[in-house]
């Protein structure tokens, strides 16, 4: 597969912190990646390098074979990246359909919105996804936390984002809700448009959905496999092998 | 039923209509003249100015913001006026697009200076509202002026000296404005910005342009309250406002008829609504003989049962109960 994504040697400090020492990571067009690690890794540094949010100070992106600087998460979505954020992204006050259109309203006579007609394209939209709601009428704050999840994704598809981050997506989830955006993944995957990294904890969670798993410690990727070829017991003992080694070290875990 | 009460519970303003309706009702049951002719363009004078100045109010409120200063801008808006016509030469209709255009001007200030130089939006104002006050009674010697000749006729008839001026202007502008908050892409980003300022620029809305431009919107308003009113009086008068009476009426006004100070909801009917309600209670117990005093204990009751009527509400809206 071609890879969609690459980043070549690429660093982060933070003032005295080294964030992210060297890291090299590549992402294959319709892939799923579990991106996992201990907290302090550099696993959300990876990510806000990638959505724009931050800058590398050394290092390369290449999307698509081609080096990108990533200024802005603006810009970085309008090459196709976008991150869905669990609860930053949606407006609590409005509709399922206009926070699907917002920012890229379709509007009508006298540029009056078209209702009836963003109302139609999200059903149809969210529909195809797989993602279930009561109405696409109802106001966002109903939903639960999974189900803003599942539209913040399907929002980012509708946009034909490329690349999707999913930063903790499971994070204060229950096991349904969980469930829930496991299978909006494995339908995406399904349906191969989009590549997509997961971040995550939750390792059995990881093997279930993804594709390829990488470890990332202390700012570098030190491990990656394929899912199909690797276990709950290798990622386990992975991390603990690595906290076992860093308490004899004498560093903070 | 149930889908009565839903919708009923949707639609914000239902409660606030059944109030307005209410109080009609006790008034006219109490005394013959609150129907009158002379009295229902009382009414419908004492509400257009405040639901005129609520509109803009609301606009700003639900993007999360407020403006202190619309109250006397109100007042200078005339002046500005006065002193075109007067002193600088200026012809009638220009002179009087000047007047509602400093108001757009310094909603233009008040945008810049909370968004671009993140001065939150009620101290901006305060300062803008002291300002305009030293501007408007040095300017003045705090005297009212005369309408200037000019604009004494069928300018000023069409402009609120005539007795249904103040509801036509007032019904246009809610009417539109109301289009413009439920309808447009400029009234869903109101509400994105108000709702959730980050999430919105996440999502592409240009949250500094709202911002601005609903302050602005809000001047405007403001001016062109304090030019009707002028006309209506027929005097320029630098404390047309009573200082901070028009604003404060206009902020009762918005959040009696369901605006949330916190931004992210508000209806302009609702505003529009509160205005009447606060201009008929006023007026009826006016007719009924009690003291303007009590006015001051009702209305203070009806913004804190509207508010915690609101945040009950939202709490059963958003728990999916209604």
């Amino acid at each position: 597969m071609t890879p969609v994504l690459r980043m070549e040697r690429v660093a982060k400090r933070f003032g005295a912190v080294t964030a992210l020492r060297e890291v090299n990571l590549t992402l294959a067009a319709g892939e799923v990646l579990g991106l996992i690690g201990d907290n302090g890794a550099g696993k959300s540094t990876l990510v806000k390098l990638l959505c724009g949010f931050h800058q590398p100070d050394s290092g390369r992106i290449l999307l698509d074979d081609e080096e990108v600087t990533l200024k802005s998460v603006r810009q970085a979505r309008q090459l196709g990246i976008d991150i869905v954020y669990q609860d930053l992204a949606l407006i609590n006050e409005l509709s399922v359909y206009h926070n699907m259109f917002l920012g890229r309203e379709h509007v009508g006579f006298a540029r009056l919105l078209s209702n009836r007609r963003m109302r139609r394209l999200a059903r149809e939209h969210l529909e195809t996804m797989g993602v279930r709601i009561p109405s696409v009428d109802v106001e966002v704050a109903k939903l639960s936390g999974g189900q803003r999840q599942a539209i913040a994704v399907a929002r980012s598809v509708y946009s034909r984002s490329r690349i999707l981050l999913l930063d903790e997506p499971l994070a204060a989830m229950g096991a349904k809700e969980g469930a829930l955006i496991l299978d909006l993944v494995r339908d995406l995957k399904a349906r191969g448009e989009v590549s997509i990294v997961i971040i995550a904890h939750n390792y059995a969670q990881i093997l279930d959905v993804c594709d390829r798993v990488n470890l990332l410690q202390h700012g570098t990727i030190t491990f990656d496999k394929p899912t199909a070829e690797t276990s709950l017991q290798e990622l386990t003992d992975l991390v603990v092998e690595e906290y076992r080694r860093s308490r004899t070290r004498g560093d903070a875990p | 039923m149930r889908r009565v009460r839903e919708e009923f519970l949707r639609h914000r303003e239902a409660s606030i209509l059944v109030v307005a309706l209410g109080l009609g009702l006790y008034f006219v049951s109490v005394t013959d003249v609150f129907l009158s002719y002379a009295n229902l363009v009382n009414i419908s004078q004492a509400t257009a100015p405040a639901a005129i100045v609520a509109c803009g109010m609301v606009l700003l409120l639900v993007s999360g913001e407020i403006d202190l200063s619309v109250g006397v801008v109100a007042a200078l808006a005339p002046f500005m006026m006065h002193y075109a016509i007067d002193f600088w030469g200026v012809p009638a209709i220009p002179a009087v697009l000047l007047a509602v255009l400093t108001g757009t001007l310094i909603g233009f200030g008040n945008g810049f200076v909370t968004v671009v130089l993140r001065v939150p939006s009620f101290v901006t104002t305060l300062g803008t509202f002291y300002f305009v006050t030293g501007v408007v009674l040095t300017t003045s010697h705090a005297y009212p002026a005369e309408i200037p000749e000019p604009v004494d006729g069928t300018i000023g008839e069409w402009l609120g000296a005539a007795e249904w001026a103040h509801l036509g202007w007032a019904l246009v502008i809610v009417v539109f404005l109301h289009a413009v908050l439920t309808r447009t892409r400029w009234g869903l980003h109101t509400i994105a910005v108000g709702g959730n300022p980050l999430g919105a620029a996440e999502a592409g809305v240009r949250t500094a342009r709202i911002k601005i431009g609903n302050f602005m919107i809000a001047g405007t308003l403001g001016a062109f309250a304090g030019v009707i009113e002028a006309f209506r009086i027929h005097t320029i008068d630098p404390n047309i406002g009573g200082g901070t009476g028009l604003m404060f009426t206009a902020v009762s006004a918005a959040v009696i008829g369901g605006t949330a100070l916190a931004g992210g909801s508000g209806t302009i009917i609702g505003g529009a609504l509160g205005a009447l309600v606060l201009a008929v209670l006023q007026n009826g117990m006016n007719l009924i003989g009690i003291s303007a005093n009590p006015y001051f204990l009702i209305l203070g009751v009806a913004i804190l049962v509207s508010m915690i009527a609101n945040v009950y509400l939202t709490r059963l809206r958003r728990a999916g109960r209604t």
